[in-house]
């Protein structure tokens, strides 16, 4: 028994159980905490990612889950309105996570309200290489853009796939606000965001959200 | 039972600056470089740091005499990570914006060496009391070394201190430079070798002292 590897190893055995057992206590104490930041953070976000959207009353309005897929593949989207501030409904902000490089990317894409264009991206949660990978994060400015700035300005249509490139679109090309230009050093945590979006809005999901906003619009808007 | 190996008071001041992590072992330079930007930032790493050395020396002291020699870095990182987590769910449900500026720089406090060579150093030998007070001078001594980083990025960098305007920019131009990489290598290149010359000279002035005795 001494020397068997159960003998050996039991020490690391039994501390795994009881570690395994107290990251699962912690995380059922502190995931309802999680979640309200998160929400509170992707409704901040809200009107820099929908132009015209105002954060009060787009917090007011219930978020929806949206169900894509079937069987195994099935993916809920928590899918949040962004109203104006008269309560009209301008866009939508659908959270969305996928792999990346080192973990799990969360993202927010901003959609108008026919869900046919990216009206801005937000990071919500990433821990990608420091100084490489965590520049997805950076906006920018004109001079200076950063790789949110691809979505927030040139507007990529929300019914064709997101392509990353190494080089700048040329001005005027076909499909050329569809090219994403990938961070330079960070290629794979480029091609994960995009490949999280072209998941995300996926045909499905844009046909929910429509029929969604037609239901809204036949109640009228919110004037709470 | 008498043990082996400096007593928990000698742990405890080493600690803090014979043997500080930063300026005399330097361990610890990724959290050091990359979180000095400003004294916020600085003193939550230092914090999650206390909690997980803290905690790691805690249990590996209570189940030093039941380590196997070949399983004990298996044993010590297991025990780190669990800690960690747990300091990085707490900073996602309380100090949610700390968590998002730290980023990344909590999980890998993981594969801070201080933790794991206190761990190996000190509490796999020695009692429960030794390995707390030994923890509690290592992470003073880096919470210091940080803040004296951080004190110096920020203030020259922005001007400020935990936030607070200290310098108006019309006194100082802000040195942005100093919240960049090269501000942190230059930083603790320069308090690295003032640290150096500050004990050297008390080594120099200890010498003759030690000659006539």
């Amino acid at each position: 028994m001494k020397n068997s590897y159960i003998g050996q190893a039991w020490l690391v055995l039994a501390l795994s159980v009881s570690f395994g057992a107290a990251l699962a206590g912690v995380e059922t104490w502190l995931r309802p905490t999680i979640e309200a930041n998160k929400l509170a953070a992707t409704i901040r976000w809200i009107p820099r990612i929908v132009p015209g959207a105002d954060a009060r009353r787009s917090a007011r309005a219930a978020p929806i889950v949206v169900t894509v897929g079937t069987g195994r593949n099935e993916t809920p989207y928590d899918v949040f309105r962004a109203l104006d501030y008269q309560g009209g409904q301008i866009g939508w902000v659908v959270r969305a996570s996928g792999k990346g490089f080192a973990d799990k990317i969360e993202v927010l894409i901003g959609l108008d309200a026919r869900a046919e264009t990216i009206t801005g991206l937000s990071i919500l949660d990433q821990k990608e290489t420091p100084g490489l990978g965590n520049k997805i994060e950076k906006m920018g400015d004109k001079k200076h853009k950063g790789f949110l700035w691809q979505f927030r300005y040139h507007h990529p249509r929300a019914g064709r796939p997101l392509v990353v490139t190494t080089a700048s679109p040329r001005k005027g090309e076909a499909g050329g606000a569809n090219k994403i230009r990938a961070v330079a050093g960070a290629t794979i945590s480029s091609k994960s965001v995009c490949s999280i979006i072209n998941e995300a809005l996926s045909r499905p999901l844009r046909e929910k959200l429509i029929a969604a906003l037609a239901t809204t619009t036949r109640k009228g808007p919110r004037r709470d | 039972m008498a043990e082996d190996g400096p007593t928990p008071l000698e742990r405890f001041l080493r600690g803090i600056l014979p043997e500080n992590p930063v300026y005399r072992q330097l361990l610890g330079m990724c959290p050091t470089l990359a979180v000095t930007n400003g004294m916020r930032e600085a003193m939550t790493m230092a914090g999650a740091v206390t909690f997980v050395l803290l905690c790691a020396n805690i249990l590996i002291s209570l189940i030093r005499h039941l380590l196997k020699p070949h399983l004990r870095i298996l044993v010590f990182t297991l025990t780190i990570a669990a800690f960690v987590t747990i300091a990085d769910r707490f900073l996602a449900a309380f100090l949610p914006e700390m968590s998002q500026k730290l980023g990344p720089y909590v999980p890998l406090i993981i594969v801070n060496c201080i933790i794991i060579c206190r761990c190996e150093v000190c509490a796999s030998k020695q009692s429960l009391p030794t390995a707390v007070a030994d923890a509690v001078g290592q992470s003073i001594g880096f919470a210091l070394a940080l803040a004296s980083i951080a004190t110096v990025r920020e203030v020259l960098g922005s001007g400020s201190w935990f936030g607070l305007e200290l310098l108006p920019e019309s006194i100082w131009p802000r040195w942005g430079i100093m919240l960049l990489p090269p501000g942190a290598f230059l930083t603790l290149g320069l308090l690295l070798g003032g640290a150096n010359r500050l004990s050297s000279w008390r080594s120099a002035k200890r010498a003759p002292q030690t000659s006539q005795g």
